[in-house]
């Protein structure tokens, strides 16, 4: 067990490599409850995320969900959230870590026709891999597999939403805490790895999704960070949408510093913090491991806009050759 | 609870080393060490015919947490160095004190193996670190 965001979480059940395995070969399961999920609902739920959200839940229809960041003034990536669109407004999902700033920054900007509701009494477990939706099936009675990716459907007051931080297929469900042991037993039952933090931190890395408070932070527009893609910077015919951060991003559109992926060609496991020397100029590793499924070292790292092809990474006292690549480092079962 | 061979010597680094009929020294790193480090992923073993020095750097073993320097327990000369650990570091976590060996050595001192810690001394010092 080790202590994350206030919570004590399992790094892992036993074995970290056969967990991730588990999920890329079968079923894994994970306790998110650390996730903090806030309900957004009033009159001025709408305008409110329009404001604080970069992507645009205008266009999100009801049962369907949104992948994206909140930005401060100066373009920082504050948190990366996903907002799901329900019927009388929104829910957003957001990180640990940064659960009490988020609160505050979103109490801040919240208007007197906007309610947070910030839900302590629920918990959270993801199922992945390619027998996800089978496994989740069997155990609950729920079928997801009329589910799109990022749909979600109510069943009472759970929610199960076809989402997931691995590269794979599955679900999370979000349900009442007090139902949550019966469901991972039930789970367990029908054949679901359990899984810890640790399979949890390769398998993402391995799809190429970043971790905020490593690969991103208050410090990064979501354009040096691989997620340009999120801001929804509207039509040029619309009228231009004031979402928090709009101004300092027009200004980034293009940073000198941008997140690549590393592969490593020689022997050893990069870290976070070490050093990569391209053809451009120096850059630092923001996330490495060493990707059980590949057999060899992978990292997200920041470098010079433009870095391409071969790269060193300073492995304490040894220059390991490596090769800059565009993530995913692997290419999904779905 | 982790399994600590009373026959072996124990550095407070965690290693083992255990004196062999030829007067040789097996040197690994110990059940404890392994459970700690996680899966590992990574091992990187002196050269033969390395000289190592007693307490210093002789190697790193890298898991899925984090990499470790390995010490040498005893100077003297690197005779052999485990290879089957390039392909299978797994077999650290497996068999730490049997297939999972990472270098012998040949001593200049085999009385040095005396400064090291015995079983029950290295136990106490594990249970005092938790």
């Amino acid at each position: 067990m080790v202590p994350f965001a206030g919570w004590s979480m399992p790094l892992h059940y036993g074995s970290q490599i056969a967990e991730h395995h588990a999920v890329r070969q079968g079923v894994g399961m994970f306790d998110v409850s650390h996730m903090r999920v806030i309900d957004v609902a009033g009159a001025g739920a709408n305008d409110f995320l329009r404001t604080v959200f970069a992507g645009d839940v205008a266009s999100l229809a009801r049962g369907r969900a949104l992948y994206g960041v909140l930005l401060n003034e100066n373009a920082g990536i504050i948190d990366d959230a996903i907002v799901y669109r329900t019927d009388d407004g929104f829910r957003v999902v957001a990180n640990a870590g940064t659960s009490e700033r988020v609160r505050s920054w979103l109490v801040r900007h919240a208007s007197d026709e906007t309610l947070l509701h910030p839900r302590q009494d629920l918990a959270m477990l993801a199922v992945q891999g390619p027998k996800a939706i089978d496994c989740f099936r069997e155990a609950t009675g729920l079928d997801a597999s009329a589910l799109p990716r990022f749909a979600f459907a109510w069943h009472e007051e759970r929610m199960v939403a076809r989402t997931g931080y691995t590269g794979e297929d599955g679900v999370e469900a979000i349900v009442p805490a007090e139902e949550a042991a019966s469901l991972w037993r039930r789970l367990t039952e029908a054949g679901a790895t359990p899984a810890g933090l640790g399979a949890r931190d390769t398998l993402r890395l391995e799809a190429g999704l970043n971790l905020h408070g490593h690969d991103m932070d208050e410090s990064t527009p979501p354009t040096a960070v691989g997620l340009g893609w999120t801001v929804a910077w509207g039509e040029d015919d619309a009228p231009v949408r004031r979402f928090i951060g709009r101004d300092a991003l027009e200004r980034q559109r293009r940073p000198e510093q941008v997140l690549r992926g590393v592969v490593l060609e020689g022997r050893g496991v990069m870290r976070e913090g070490f050093a990569v020397a391209t053809e451009r100029g120096e850059g630092v590793v923001t996330s490495g491991i060493f990707s059980p499924t590949l057999g060899y070292s992978i990292a997200l790292a920041r470098l010079p806009r433009g870095s391409k092809g071969a790269c060193s990474v300073q492995i304490r006292s040894r220059s390991v050759p490596g090769r800059i690549v565009r993530p995913p480092f692997l290419r999904s079962n779905e | 609870m982790s399994e600590t061979p009373e026959e072996l010597h124990y550095a407070s680094s965690h290693e083992w080393a255990r004196l062999e009929e030829d007067g040789t020294v097996t040197v690994g790193i110990t059940d404890h060490a392994q459970d700690a480090l996680g899966d590992i992923v990574y091992v990187e073993l002196p050269d033969e015919e390395q000289q190592v020095e007693a307490g210093a750097e002789a190697g790193v073993v890298e898991s899925v947490k984090a990499a470790s320097d390995i010490y040498a327990p005893v100077t003297g000369v690197v005779i052999a160095a485990n290879e089957v650990l390039e392909d299978a570091p797994e077999r650290v976590n497996e068999d730490p004190y049997g297939d999972g060996w990472f270098f012998r050595i040949q001593p200049d001192d085999p009385g040095e193996l005396e400064d090291l810690l015995d079983a029950a001394a290295y136990d106490e010092m594990c249970s005092e670190e938790e």
